[in-house]
């Protein structure tokens, strides 16, 4: 992209542009870190620049990887991680308790995560394989829902609704570009709306309670729909330009929870208003507006698919946690990518974005494989 | 062909569907921003108000009350600061360890770790709970230490009401106390319920209470949601209650309480010119001390059972047959009927009216008007009042402020009943049994006459009656204020007042009934009256002068001094004190000798204090520490 003669050829061929607006979006999350923490670096803005970085890091290496070795993986990694999936659901079941993750040494590996990224790549791959003349038959399908919903049912029972419901959104999105015919969508949505009393009446008591606040958060505003209630006073309050950095009262005072995790954006939008708000939805759209561009330009059916399907992760990330923290969507524990503290969600966006960076890497190299 | 036919429309769909994500991400994204847009700018007003709200608290600070001083400026009630303990419920991390620990500490009963309980079920947020009031300062030092491991709990500096003179000031002043549910429902004021805060329960606490109260303020503060303390705001300032001068002298007042001693009894002093009421004192009376601080049962019992009354305002609320203490009233209305004052009348001990004879005290044999005075003597004015009639005389004993309700900021006063015909007609109408017959009788106005029957006053009454005949002045009494402006003339002829305060004159430096009492200074001198009120109809022989203390007769002195310039009246009643010279005027010739020398008033005062085993503080104390023993072994 940038091009000059000073500049070695490896480092001018990263995409600048994408790499500026990941570091703006990744400054925003560590200042609001830093913020939440009354000022201090301690204990989350350091901790989260050092698995920033460490990520980044990776995921710029990934571009190097070529569409054959991603295509070549896919299956088996996918069936590492629905092995793991199944693991983490024994240990549960030994445990007598709801888990989520696998401790593998030092890291705790969360395979749920994994699964966002990983569903767009089999998918993706299952598309690719498939021939397009089969496209409207049922054998484009039932695989599909085979692959989504296993991932989907294990994540489910952990029970992790928020995560599920990425997957299954993603999937989704997947076969719908890979061009399954439009009335099973329409059909599954009204499938879906009839079956929602079912749903309801499956669910833990604590989802209950978090779809019934959603629906009317003041009905009891110091109890469970305190989150919403509080997160909408300490967006409501910042007004166009904020209360200034570091002058946050809900965040600071710690009427805000969790502030520096899934409500980061609340913490942020009070110090930093609207401005600061719309600037960060901005960034977002750009770096998800790149990564379809990068599915539109893709010369294979995989790289097509499979960067519609990474860009559709971030923005279902995006889009479900400032629903949720704007009173939009219910209280589902989805983290706001790279801003929220933590782990995970940087690593999974990072694993996609690092894809998405080779898939592109591939497009200008013209390297193509059709 | 067919495969590369379905490629190339496999890529349009491909795009046809992009666009369509792409259109609904889009859709998105303006939704976020919209409702972004909608929470910070449309309804930013509501937020904000809702962030302050969530952000400052108020807490209610009771403001402090406001001084009662005396004439002179010298403090009758202040405030002292003490220590206490509150629990603010919403920071109260683990009740039962909290509770355990500090009732350890501060020695709590079951009944006040019942209540306190009780108080933190009720209670909610940031209104406090009292856990102890007037914490010695070894005990709030324990407790502050323990702090850090008791959130929730608040060791703080308070004010607690004292009287420096404790009972002296009892009955005249009142006490404080934590506001009941009545009074609370009545005025719906949350300050009312604010721990620490108290208001007037009786006498001029009470009655002075919205002057005294002041403004309650706020300390604002910040705070985090878990109730942490972040920092003070610049607080609402509380003004304090306003100080109330009051009329009394309050060195006179506490003489007078000390010189009444042990007696059952009341003492007024009022400036005769101006009205100003300088001692108004009523014993015993209750230390409105411990009221202040609450009660407890054994001391209450003690008090309310006292046969002596302590918990009765006598000078107010105590009612007595004024005895010979209206002879002089009855002297001014008779000369206002055209009685000389030179006429005689011969006293053979008694008036017979009919077939009843009417005992006089003595044989006085021929009196005129001003010896009559001097020897209270009854027959004068058995024959006097029946010559002119009683409704005759009712006006002037009115007039002289027999009878009255004052204006005076006081809780209750009953004021008695100056008869007459009408009266009487009225009575027998209304009351059954309460008098025999309709019509006004002679032997009526014999009784009347030497103050006995139907007429009833109190001490205060009697103390005005007095002020009016030494400065013929319509003088008010006034509890509040000093004032400088003389009462306007009553209109009564100054040579009617001359002859009757020379009557008066002749009572105490004649060879009067209180030749005993007379003032131990040099060219001051003090008129007065006796008088003896009987408590039950005399049987026999037996006046009311010996036997059982309840039946003895109540011993009443009014008086005025200097006799050449009146300046000072008043009146004492001695409780079954047997006669007015002997129990009521030296107490009189006591308290007035204080205003013009202190030194030899308390000298006096020393040696009877010594006789009856202490001065008032130190009989006070030994009191209280008995009631505490009492209620230590019944408990």
């Amino acid at each position: 992209m940038i091009s000059s003669a000073i500049i070695p050829q490896p480092l001018a061929r990263l995409p600048w542009r994408l790499i500026f607006m990941v570091i703006g979006i990744g400054l925003i999350g560590l200042l609001t870190l830093y913020s939440s923490a009354g000022g201090s670096m301690r204990p989350w803005a350091l901790k989260q620049a050092i698995v920033f970085a460490g990520f980044f890091t990776v995921a710029l290496s990934m571009s190097w990887i070529k569409e054959s070795t991603i295509k070549a993986v896919s299956f088996p990694v996918y069936g590492a991680v629905l092995i793991m999936l199944i693991l983490v659901e024994m240990l549960g079941f030994v445990g007598k308790g709801a888990q989520r993750w696998l401790d593998v040494g030092p890291i705790r590996l969360q395979p749920s995560e994994f699964m966002k990224p990983v569903i767009v790549l089999v998918l993706a791959r299952f598309y690719d394989l498939l021939p397009p003349g089969a496209i409207r038959s049922w054998r484009a399908i039932w695989p599909a829902a085979t692959l989504l919903g296993l991932p989907f049912f294990l994540i489910l029972i952990q029970p992790d609704m928020g995560t599920a419901l990425m997957v299954i959104f993603i999937g989704i999105t997947v076969i719908f570009v890979a061009g399954v015919p439009i009335w099973l969508f329409i059909g599954g949505a009204a499938v879906i709306a009839a079956a929602m009393p079912l749903a309801y009446a499956m669910m833990h008591d604590y989802q209950r309670r978090r779809v019934l606040i959603f629906l009317d958060p003041e009905a009891d505003p110091l109890g469970a729909g305190y989150h919403i209630t509080q997160s909408k006073i300490a967006i409501g309050s910042g007004g166009i330009f904020g209360k200034g950095y570091l002058q946050g009262s809900q965040s600071h005072l710690d009427y805000l929870p969790e502030g520096h995790t899934d409500f980061v954006f609340a913490t942020m939008v009070e110090e930093w208003g609207l401005f600061g708000g719309v600037l960060l939805i901005l960034a977002f759209a750009a770096v998800i507006r790149w990564g379809m561009q990068v599915s539109i330009r893709a010369r294979t059916r995989f790289a097509q698919l499979a960067a519609a399907g990474l860009s559709a992760t971030i923005f279902f990330y995006v889009a479900i946690n400032l629903m949720m923290v704007m009173g939009l969507a219910p209280v589902v524990g989805v983290p706001l990518p790279l801003v929220s503290f933590g782990g995970s969600a940087v690593m999974t966006v990072m694993l996609s974005l690092g894809l998405l960076m080779a898939l592109e890497r591939q497009q200008r190299t013209g390297n193509s494989l059709s | 062909m067919n495969q590369r036919l379905t490629s190339a429309h496999q890529s349009i769909s491909f795009s046809r569907r992009m666009l369509l994500i792409g259109g609904a991400q889009v859709a998105v994204g303006g939704l976020l921003v919209s409702r972004l847009g909608w929470l910070s700018v449309a309804e930013n007003d509501r937020y904000k108000l809702a962030s302050e709200n969530n952000r400052v608290q108020l807490i209610v600070v009771p403001p402090r009350r406001g001084w009662i001083v005396d004439r002179t400026g010298k403090p009758i009630a202040i405030n002292r600061s003490d220590f206490r303990i509150d629990i603010i419920p919403e920071q109260l991390e683990q009740p039962e360890t909290t509770l355990r620990t500090l009732a350890e500490v501060l020695e709590l009963t079951t009944d006040d770790v019942d209540r306190i309980l009780r108080e933190l079920k009720a209670s909610k947020g940031f209104k406090p709970v009292q856990v102890a009031e007037n914490v010695p300062y070894e005990k709030y030092a324990a407790v502050t230490v323990r702090l850090p491991e008791m959130p929730g709990v608040q060791a703080m500096r308070g004010f607690s009401r004292f009287y420096p003179d404790g009972p002296a000031v009892g009955h005249l002043i009142g006490y404080v106390g934590a506001a009941s549910a009545e009074e609370y429902e009545k005025e719906n004021n949350p300050l009312l319920i604010t721990p620490g805060f108290k208001i007037g329960k009786e006498g001029l606490e009470e009655t002075l209470e919205q002057r005294l109260r002041g403004q309650p303020g706020g300390q604002r503060v910040e705070l985090t949601a878990r109730g942490k303390l972040v920092r003070e705001l610049t607080p609402k300032p509380d003004r304090s209650g306003n100080t109330v001068q009051l009329a009394i002298d309050s060195d006179l007042q506490e003489f007078a309480a000390r010189r009444l001693g042990e007696e059952s009894g009341s003492c007024v002093i009022i400036d005769c010119l101006t009205g100003d009421i300088l001692a108004m004192v009523s014993m015993p009376a209750y230390d409105p001390n411990s009221f202040s601080d609450g009660i407890g049962r054994t001391e209450w019992s003690s008090l309310s059972e006292d046969p002596r009354k302590p918990l009765l305002n006598k000078v107010l609320n105590s009612l007595y047959p004024p005895g010979s203490t209206i002879k002089p009233m009855g002297a001014l209305a008779l000369l206002e009927h055209g009685v000389n004052p030179a006429d005689r009348i011969h006293c053979p001990g008694g008036y017979r009216l009919g077939n009843r004879f009417f005992r006089c005290l003595g044989r006085h044999g021929s009196v005129d008007m001003r010896r009559a005075i001097a020897k209270s003597c009854n027959t004068y004015f058995y024959a006097m009042g029946h010559r002119v009639g009683y409704d005759n005389i009712a006006p002037m004993a009115k007039r002289l402020g027999l009878g009255a309700e004052f204006n005076l900021p006081v809780v209750s006063q009953s004021y008695g009943t100056v008869p007459n015909s009408e009266w009487k007609l009225r009575k027998f109408n209304e009351k059954k049994g309460f008098v025999e017959r309709p019509d006004w009788t002679a032997s009526d106005t014999l009784n009347a006459s030497i103050g006995q029957g139907f007429l009833i006053v109190n001490p205060l009454q009697l103390a005005i009656m007095a002020a009016r005949i030494a400065s013929g002045r319509n003088v008010q009494p006034k509890l509040i204020g000093v004032h400088k402006e003389p009462a306007p003339l009553l209109g009564i002829p100054p040579e009617h007042l001359e002859m009757v305060r020379g009557g008066m004159w002749q009572v105490v430096n004649g060879d009067g009934t209180a030749g005993a009492s007379r003032l131990p200074l040099e060219g001051i001198e003090m008129s007065g009256k006796t008088g003896t009120a009987q408590v039950r109809r005399i049987t026999g022989g037996q006046r009311g002068q010996s036997g059982d203390w309840r039946y003895r007769d109540h011993g009443l002195f009014v008086f005025f001094a200097p006799s050449s310039n009146p300046r000072y009246a008043g009146a004492v009643v001695i409780e079954h004190g047997m006669g007015g010279s002997r129990a009521a005027a030296p107490v009189a010739k006591d308290v007035l000798t204080f205003l013009f020398d202190r030194q030899k008033a308390l000298q006096s005062l020393g040696a009877l204090e010594q006789q009856w085993g202490g001065t008032l503080a130190e009989r006070t104390a030994r009191r209280a520490a008995a009631i505490k023993a009492a209620s230590a072994a019944r408990a």
